[in-house]
């Protein structure tokens, strides 16, 4: 029977056929089935359900986070994998994988870290934290976040499919062409990187908008933008970069699976098709998509040094100027990824100078903070320690940076290990870090409980042991001459021992994110014990911190009034000098009803993705009416809020404070 | 005691890594930063000034960091304590004025250097350049010499102390031509020629570096650039032309097909055209039925629209 129609190009010999990818693949399904076993156990579908359709931002930045974190393990995982090989392919030694896997795991591992583990611990953190902040009950557009959040997740798991089903694109993380055109990579490897980042970032660019609508829209009264925290500013140039430059990453890559599947010559060698048009358009997206990832990493330090040091941040309104100077000067620098391209000595020159030139809004903001800490009195619990690492990898990485954005210097270090350790050092350095120190930070208005100090930071201790350890020899092997995604390589003289020394790095910090899943374990096992009763574990000074832990569903009893920045220290200071306090007035409020749409949509989504993939037509089809019939279906419900009204409300609120008091 | 302990052990431990480091790279070819030719010279030099600025900005960053963490801990009560002190119009002068004076003066430096170390433009030398034509392919570099008429594989002959003019181009996958010791990158991409242009100060071999991803067999694409005396290099041109098999469109597609090479290989040149040709096939209507008449019909008219394209 001929099932051409209905399986497009998908056969058996799409499944893995190395040993490794195979070993990938059955640990992968194993864990899936184990989740699913669990689930009937603990008899927790329900539960499950509940949360997988709400509309809660809290919920959703929860549930971002989980898969942010499950795939920093699969990239870590691909991290060790780069380093093991890297490590003993000297010579003779072809090392443990064929150099068509390394090069899916190198493409994986940049594709998985941006796109699913820096971009969903961003997403999840202001899921979590914007609306409170501003005093919100939610974000503007609930359902969208939903939809948005399982947009993000198919992408993942289309990325991941690829490790059962065809192997993913082994053309690095931006896929350059004509590398990724047919002619030279016709699998479906290409095309599963392509869509996850496509449906991935139709998501990002919803929740773009959706957060930018909620900082304009949903503060509270007497908020005015100049009082908003420093972190809320950081989002809102963040929206402003994505709702500007995701849609060019969509229309590039867009391009690209024209090219493949229409046989178009967008970015093709011939045919009148030019790949340098793509190296332009992607960097156009990826050069801002650096900030997107970093600026939020900068609002979350601004927050944790100013409550830490107990002292107002210093220099607010150059910080939110800064804050704006980057996000212009990110638009205008994008050249400078392939100054080796050949545009000439006055356009180098010209993305030379506007690169260096986003160093002194950065730098301002790091002396800034540093003088926060001035006369003030530092605690250094683990979200500052994470903070004193940043500035400490940040600055290195920064300044490597503004090294290479001399065109002549970057003309002997483009595309070497060099390059590869700057990227890493900003990166690890300033957004994960950034990120880490969030977390930690937040976590109990989330959960309700401290995360255990000790054990988090010695993690931060491992992480900056091991990032120096795993980056410096990076940077020594650039200069050395040794360029990026190599499977194997000659020695000519001490390569190779840098290579391990590296690799012992990686191990160090995979010891660090060992202890961070150590620290959770134990900070759940001592949940009752760390439970944090005040609602204000860090002596906080925004309004997150002004509701109970773990933060209500409905946020705010009463909606809070705002007369000055940092809007809970006030309140508190206030309270100090006895003045007199308001009595609370119950209003009721609407609040979202859950709805499995956005679930339903991903599904479709999912069905697109797949079926282009694999050029199963019929499924695309599928995929596309159903998403239609769900925006129909949804439009055409009037009734997707319900109301709480003020007696329930105080009902609940009085409760809440009684029993997490 | 112990607290001094705290600060000496890993300032000891610091200190010997710094000095295993020092012997370490002592012992190794650092080539970045052990230049044996004009153009990397000049860019290690750029290196070392732009660092030395920007130690300007990372010392007093982590003195300060340290320094306040230290006397602003929350255990000494002795230290001040402003909470409500958040601005200075001095101090935000001086951190946006260091900066923009430090970045002034590299901008003065990256402007004139991406026009003296830029790649386009030939070197200035009383020697007549040598011509080489570089072309990526899938999984090896091919170096055409046009005036010498010969050509290698994954090895680039060159005579010392004389500019190479090189043209480059793909016909495969983009690349990147990169001898670190010599200087500076160059992608190469197929249906367009671009430029660079290097000097070895002496001889010696040179490890080159194919510096972007092109494939399964990309880290097979190492080659060698060997710098001579002229006299060496003469003599190899010598033995190689009439000697070596002839390269020409017939062979070069034999040679152009996917596959690494393990040892160097060298050709007469058959066809002074071929590098033009090369660049050409991307140039023309994709391939057709017509594909022979087309190449008969057009030789010359190729060759012509290939010069013009290089001045491009």
């Amino acid at each position: 029977m001929n099932l051409d129609w209905a399986l497009g190009r998908l056969t058996l010999d799409a499944l893995p056929q190395e040993l490794v990818t195979q070993g990938g693949a059955v640990l992968m399904i194993l864990s899936g089935l184990a989740v699913v076993a669990a689930l009937f156990y603990f008899k927790r579908w329900r539960w499950l359900w509940r949360w997988l359709t709400s509309l809660d931002a809290k919920k959703i930045g929860v549930m971002y986070v989980v898969v942010a974190v499950i795939m920093m393990l699969r990239g870590l995982a691909d991290a060790l994998m780069i380093r093991a090989q890297q490590a003993l392919a000297a010579g003779d030694s072809t090392g443990l994988f064929s150099s068509d896997t390394v090069q899916q795991v190198f493409s994986a591992h940049g594709t998985i870290m941006i796109f699913f583990v820096a971009m969903g611990l961003m997403f999840g953190l202001i899921n979590l934290v914007l609306p409170l902040m501003l005093g919100a009950r939610d974000v503007a557009f609930p359902f969208v976040n939903s939809v948005s959040f399982w947009l993000f997740a198919v992408g993942m798991v289309l990325a991941n499919v690829s490790l059962v089903l065809g192997g993913f694109s082994p053309g690095g993380w931006l896929g350059y062409p004509p590398l990724t055109e047919m002619a030279y990579n016709p699998g479906p490897g290409v095309d599963y990187w392509i869509w996850a980042l496509q449906i991935a970032g139709v998501g990002s660019l919803l929740s773009g908008i959706n957060f930018l609508v909620t900082i304009l829209k949903k503060r509270a009264p007497g908020m005015t933008l100049m009082k908003m925290p420093l972190f809320a500013w950081s989002i809102l140039v963040t929206t402003l970069l994505i709702i500007f430059a995701f849609p060019i990453l969509t229309a590039t890559l867009g391009m690209l699976s024209l090219d493949r599947l229409m046989d178009m010559h967008f970015f093709t060698s011939d045919g009148g098709g030019n790949p340098m048009m793509y190296i332009n358009l992607i960097w156009a997206w990826g050069h801002p998509e650096v900030y997107i990832l970093v600026l939020p990493a900068f609002g979350i330090f601004s927050e944790v040094v100013a409550t830490f040091s107990r002292k107002k941040l210093f220099g607010y309104g150059t910080m939110v100027w800064a804050l704006f100077g980057i996000t212009f000067l990110s638009f205008i620098v994008w050249l400078h990824h392939f100054f080796t391209m050949g545009a000439g000595a006055n356009v180098n020159a010209f993305f030379g100078i506007t690169t260096m030139i986003i160093a002194i809004p950065t730098g301002v903001k790091i002396f800034n903070w540093i003088f926060t800490m001035y006369r003030g009195r530092v605690r250094f619990s683990v979200p500052m320690l994470w903070f004193m690492a940043f500035v400490i990898t940040f600055t290195i990485g920064g300044v490597s940076g503004v090294l290479m954005s001399v065109p002549a210097i970057d003309f002997q270090v483009h595309n070497s290990l060099f390059l590869v350790a700057h990227f890493h050092n900003v990166i690890i350095g300033g957004v994960i870090f950034g990120f880490f120190a969030g977390l930690n930070y937040w976590f109990p208005k989330v959960f309700g409980f401290t995360l255990h100090e000790g054990l988090g930071k010695l993690s931060v201790y491992a992480w900056i042991v091991g990032f120096m350890v795993a980056f410096l020899p990076l940077y020594a092997l650039g200069l050395m001459g040794v360029t990026r995604r190599l499977d194997h390589y000659t020695d000519p003289g001490g390569w190779q021992v840098l290579f391990i020394v590296a690799g012992v790095g990686v191990l160090i910090i995979a010891l660090g994110a060992g202890l961070q899943i150590l620290q959770l374990i134990v900070s759940i096992w001592q949940r009752k014990k760390r439970r944090d009763t005040t609602g204000d574990p860090w002596d906080g000074r925004t309004l997150e911190w002004s509701v109970p832990s773990p933060a209500p569903f409905y946020n705010f009893a009463i909606t809070p009034k705002v007369t000055e920045r940092d809007a809970f220290w006030e309140q508190k200071e206030a309270i100090k000098r006895h003045e007199k306090q308001e009595k609370p007035k119950y209003q009721s409020i609407m609040l979202p009803k859950n709805s499995s749409i956005g679930l339903i949509v991903g599904g479709f989504a999912f069905c697109i993705g797949f079926g282009l993939i694999w050029h199963m037509w019929w499924l695309v089809a599928l995929g596309l009416v159903g998403v239609i019939v769900c925006v129909i279906v949804r439009c055409s419900n009037d009734t997707v809020e319900y109301e709480l009204s003020a007696t329930e409300l105080e009902k609940f609120d009085k409760q809440y404070r009684r029993q997490h008091a | 005691m112990k607290t001094a302990l705290k600060i000496i052990l890993p300032l000891i431990l610091i200190g010997m890594l710094a000095a295993g480091g020092f012997v370490f790279f002592q012992s190794v070819d650092v080539a970045v930063l052990n230049p044996q030719g004009e153009i990397a010279d000049k860019q290690r030099t750029l290196l070392l000034f732009a660092s030395a600025l920007s130690l300007i900005i990372i010392i007093p960053v982590y003195m300060l960091l340290v320094f306040f963490a230290w006397r602003y801990r929350d255990s000494n009560k002795k230290a001040a304590y402003r909470p409500n002190w958040a601005n200075n119009k001095w101090l935000e002068i001086t951190w946006w004025g260091i900066p923009c004076i430090l970045i002034a003066i590299l901008a003065v430096v990256a402007y004139r250097t991406s026009h003296e170390l830029d790649q386009f433009r030939p070197l200035d030398s009383d020697v007549k350049p040598v011509e080489v034509q570089v072309v990526a392919l899938q999984w090896k570099w091919l170096f055409i010499y046009p005036e010498q008429q010969v050509a290698s594989v994954n090895l680039m002959p060159v005579p010392e102390k004389t500019p190479i003019n090189l043209s480059l181009t793909s016909d495969a996958p983009m690349n990147a031509f990169w001898v670190p010791s010599l200087g500076s990158q160059m992608y190469a991409m197929s249906g367009m020629s671009s430029k660079l242009h290097i000097l070895a100060n002496h001889t010696g071999d040179f490890n080159g570096s194919s510096a972007n991803i092109s494939g399964e067999g990309f880290a097979d694409m190492a080659f060698t650039v060997r710098s001579q005396t002229r006299e060496d290099f003469d003599a190899w041109v010598d033995a190689t032309r009439g000697h070596a098999e002839g390269l020409d469109m017939t062979l070069y597609e034999e040679l152009a097909k996917p596959g690494t090479v393990d040892q160097p290989v060298f050709y007469t040149l058959a066809d002074a055209q071929l590098y033009d040709k090369i660049v050409m096939k991307y140039m023309m209507p994709p391939a057709s039925d017509e594909k022979s008449e087309d190449e008969q019909d057009h030789e010359s008219h190729d060759a012509h629209m290939g010069h013009e394209m290089e001045g491009m």
